[in-house]
């Protein structure tokens, strides 16, 4: 997890997916290096009582010198360890020399606590400790990150394990597995890259090669009007990803592939991995090769098991899996970027020495029509029933209708979007493995005396890609009002994803109950993917009174795909 | 003209004011050299179309210049343009300004409004109107696609067309249309910063136009494009 220190020098260039044969030939012992910060450099702080420090750091993850900022001098920051039931209290200092923050992801906590400048507090001052108190009401993995400016790209984020009253699983040992995403580039110019060109970072763009393949493929016809379509929307197909392994080297606990995160097992043991994607902008799709992961948890809270082959996380989510290594050998935990332009890769071992060999990446994804919410009786292995005949059934939901604009913020709106749960997403359909998708989740806890929804509220997700711009219902933050949630509601939310990328909504303060199918079983989230072209709806009890920020959790949308949500 | 442009600021001003202050619309600078070459033609013509604008998501000012320097003449030839620029689709811009020709001999002043955008099918479209002193109106028009070969080696087709209502014998322009110029040219981006090119061109001017000035000419350029 230490990755600090401007004095590493035998460091292997590796960007992205610039790693091949050096990977097993060329381990690196971080631990043995020395550091030069004053700060506690425990990975894991455990008490009542936590210190942390945010700096700026040197750090050389890439092979050339970059400044980060840390929590502790460490990328990731340390995980803080509480128990359910337990009032902690975290001082958080600043060293910089701009306001920082810190927001505890997930975590159900007064207002005044949640971290978010300009909603629940003014943030921290350059020289000032902010101190943080609250009763940990929940239990699960969890995560921290700043909240301010673009921190959370130079390195502000952690994980949270909070141990609960009585576990019910079962596993020998356990790891946490944070995800990120990492930049020699400064993230203010990122984004003004963004800005000028929204597709710098994208080098998995169609060709005229792959026309003329599509044409050998389908026929001149098929592939001339499928073209045609895109084309006379002024859309691309290729959009995965806004910022990519160009600039990106994918981290898993800070490591990069070249030196490559070990979790050590010993046969037989059942092991619980704790995955958080604490990446500004990636979302991953991760498996194990030769191993069946049972998901046994999403965003903190117990799911029903389910084993599957390959997971997608989206930015801020977390999903916990047990594993069960049957024979002493290496197993690679391999997380690919959705685009297919790097990956973050650790091993699972029962030999620090020994690391398995890194599988290929999959193809590059390409959206298809089902991502533009076009055409969807064409997807196989998907059934699009079910949902739709568990809410009709209910009674209808009176919907407040909210404020909407269209203009030049905004270049699309789906036509008739879909509910999309059985889709494990673009990029993993149909690809052999056993894939989790919304669907699969299902909360341990029943859900069946959860109260009905009083009322609905409908959140259209838009943006124009073509000028980098981004909205919710077509109303970027700054031009916003809050939105008005009643203190005592149940409220159901409806998003519809006018755009063609996936974008991971995050509600601070109240719990999201997901619907995937099941109304017995609503999952409880944090964090819930909405896919291009798609719908998906989710409940909140609103029981947190207060100023709560609402947002997508990609770090160059968040700006503007933002809402203030105020309970009254 | 001074007038003119202290009111394009002034509006610029204006307008920005209201999205300053919000978190995603910063403001950005940028300049665009999008030919930098040489023309291998009779004249052996260094030649140059660029841009720059400041601005946010929905409001820019834009300077355009583009021209050319023939090996023998004394001063360069040039078409200059101060826009304010103003999202009206999602897609196109509006933009009204001002545009100052040079030529060897003289000089001229125009008024300009025009549309920027992205056209279906991916076309990189600019046409402008221009209303001059003396009432003489002119279109010009460019549209340029980019076709990737690979993602770092780019073919841009281009064409650009330029028309008018009345003779200008001292700036060289005929009425109707006067000007059209076809072109390929295949850049290797070593970044997405820069990228040296080669490419083909062919310049025609028509009507009136010819008569000033005989141009039928298939050339080969080499150049730079980069931009910050």
């Amino acid at each position: 997890m230490i990755q600090n220190n401007s004095k590493i020098t035998r460091r292997q260039f590796v960007k992205g997916i610039a790693v091949s044969s050096i990977v097993a030939s060329n381990l690196i012992n971080l631990s043995a290096q020395e550091t030069n910060l004053l700060f506690d450099k425990n990975t894991v702080l455990t008490g009542d009582e936590f210190f942390l420090n945010i700096a700026s750091t040197p750090v050389n993850i890439t092979g050339t010198a970059a400044m980060a900022t840390t929590v502790n001098g460490l990328i990731s920051g340390p995980t803080l360890k509480f128990k359910e039931g337990q009032d902690v209290t975290i001082h958080v200092t600043n060293h910089l020399n701009e306001d920082t923050s810190i927001h505890w992801h997930g975590i159900i906590l007064p207002e005044k606590m949640d971290g978010v400048p300009g909603i629940s507090y003014d943030g921290i001052a350059p020289g000032e400790t902010f101190t943080y108190k609250f009763r940990v009401v929940q239990s699960g993995t969890y995560w921290y990150h700043s909240h301010s400016g673009f921190q959370e790209q130079t390195g502000i984020y952690g994980a949270i394990v909070i141990e609960p009253k009585e576990e019910i699983l079962e596993y020998d040992r356990e790891y946490v597995i944070t995800l990120s995403d990492w930049s020699d580039e400064k993230p203010s110019d990122i984004y003004r890259k963004l800005k000028l060109s929204a597709d710098y970072y994208n080098f998995k763009q169609r060709t005229i090669g792959d026309f003329f393949e599509e044409v050998k493929e389908k026929g001149f016809f098929s592939a001339f009007n499928e073209r045609k379509m895109w084309n006379e929307m002024a859309m691309t197909d290729r959009d995965l990803s806004d910022v990519t392994g160009y600039t990106y080297t994918f981290l898993m606990n800070g490591q990069n592939p070249a030196t490559n995160f070990k979790a050590i097992f010993k046969n037989g043991e059942k092991i619980r991995l704790r995955v958080i994607n604490s990446a500004a902008m990636t979302f991953f799709d991760v498996r194990i090769p030769g191993l069946k992961m049972k998901v046994v948890a999403t965003d903190g809270n117990y799911i029903q098991p389910v084993e599957v082959d390959e997971f997608r996380i989206g930015v801020a989510e977390s999903y916990d899996v047990i594993v069960e290594p049957q024979e002493n050998t290496a197993y690679a935990i391999f997380a690919q970027s959705i685009d297919r332009s790097g990956y973050a890769l650790g091993a699972l071992t029962y030999d620090a020495d020994v690391v398995a060999d890194t599988p290929p990446m999959d193809p590059q994804p390409i959206l298809s029509l089902t991502d533009m919410d076009m055409n969807m009786s064409n997807m196989e292995g998907m059934d699009h029933s079910r949902h739709d005949i568990s809410t009709m059934e209910k009674p209808a939901i009176p919907i407040t209708k909210l404020k909407e604009d269209r203009g030049v913020q905004t270049t699309m709106k789906a036509m008739d979007p879909q509910y999309r749960l059985n889709d494990p997403g673009v990029g993993l359909r149909n690809n052999g493995r056993k894939v989790l998708t919304y669907a699969d989740l299902k909360s341990l806890r029943s859900t069946m005396h959860d109260r009905y929804p009083d009322r609905e509220i409908i959140l259209h997700l838009t943006g124009n890609m073509e000028r980098y711009m981004w909205s919710i219902n077509g109303i970027a933050y700054k031009d916003a009002k809050p939105l008005e949630f009643k203190y005592g509601e149940r409220l159901r939310v409806t998003y519809i994803n006018d755009t063609m990328m996936n974008h991971p909504m995050h509600l601070h303060g109240m719990w999201s109950d997901l619907e995937t199918g099941d109304d017995n079983y609503l999952v409880r989230k944090h964090t819930i993917i909405v896919q291009p072209g798609s719908k998906i709806s989710f409940r909140v009890n609103v029981d947190a009174k207060g100023s709560w920020a609402y947002h997508c959790h990609l770090l160059y949308h968040m700006t503007d795909m933002f809402r203030k949500v105020v309970v009254v | 003209m001074k007038k003119l442009l202290l009111s394009i600021v002034l509006v610029f001003g204006l307008a920005t004011s209201v999205y300053a202050g919000g978190g995603g619309d910063i403001l950005r600078v940028t300049v665009m050299v999008d030919n930098l070459e040489y023309q291998f033609n009779d004249e052996k013509t260094l030649s140059w179309d660029t841009y720059a604008y400041v601005g946010y998501d929905l409001n820019k000012v834009y300077i355009y210049s583009e021209g050319e320097k023939a090996k023998q003449a004394s001063s360069a030839e040039s078409e200059n343009q101060l826009v304010y620029s103003r999202a009206i689709l999602p897609y196109w811009d509006i933009q009204i300004g001002v545009g100052y020709d040079k030529t060897e001999e003289a000089d001229y002043t125009w008024g300009v409004i025009g549309i920027q955008g992205l056209a279906p099918y991916f076309f990189e479209t600019r046409a402008v109107v221009l209303i001059g002193e003396d009432r003489n109106i002119g279109l010009r028009f460019d549209a340029e696609y980019e076709a990737l070969i690979t993602q770092k080696l780019i073919l841009t087709p281009s064409v650009a067309l330029a028309a008018y209502t009345k003779d200008n014998l001292k700036m060289g322009i005929g009425s109707g249309i006067s000007n059209l110029t076809l072109g390929a040219r295949l850049r290797y981006e070593f970044k997405r910063e820069f990228a040296p090119y080669i490419g083909l061109e062919w310049s025609k001017n028509l009507g009136t136009t010819n008569d000033y000035t005989a141009l039928d000419e298939v050339y080969a350029t080499v150049g730079f494009r980069f931009w910050f």
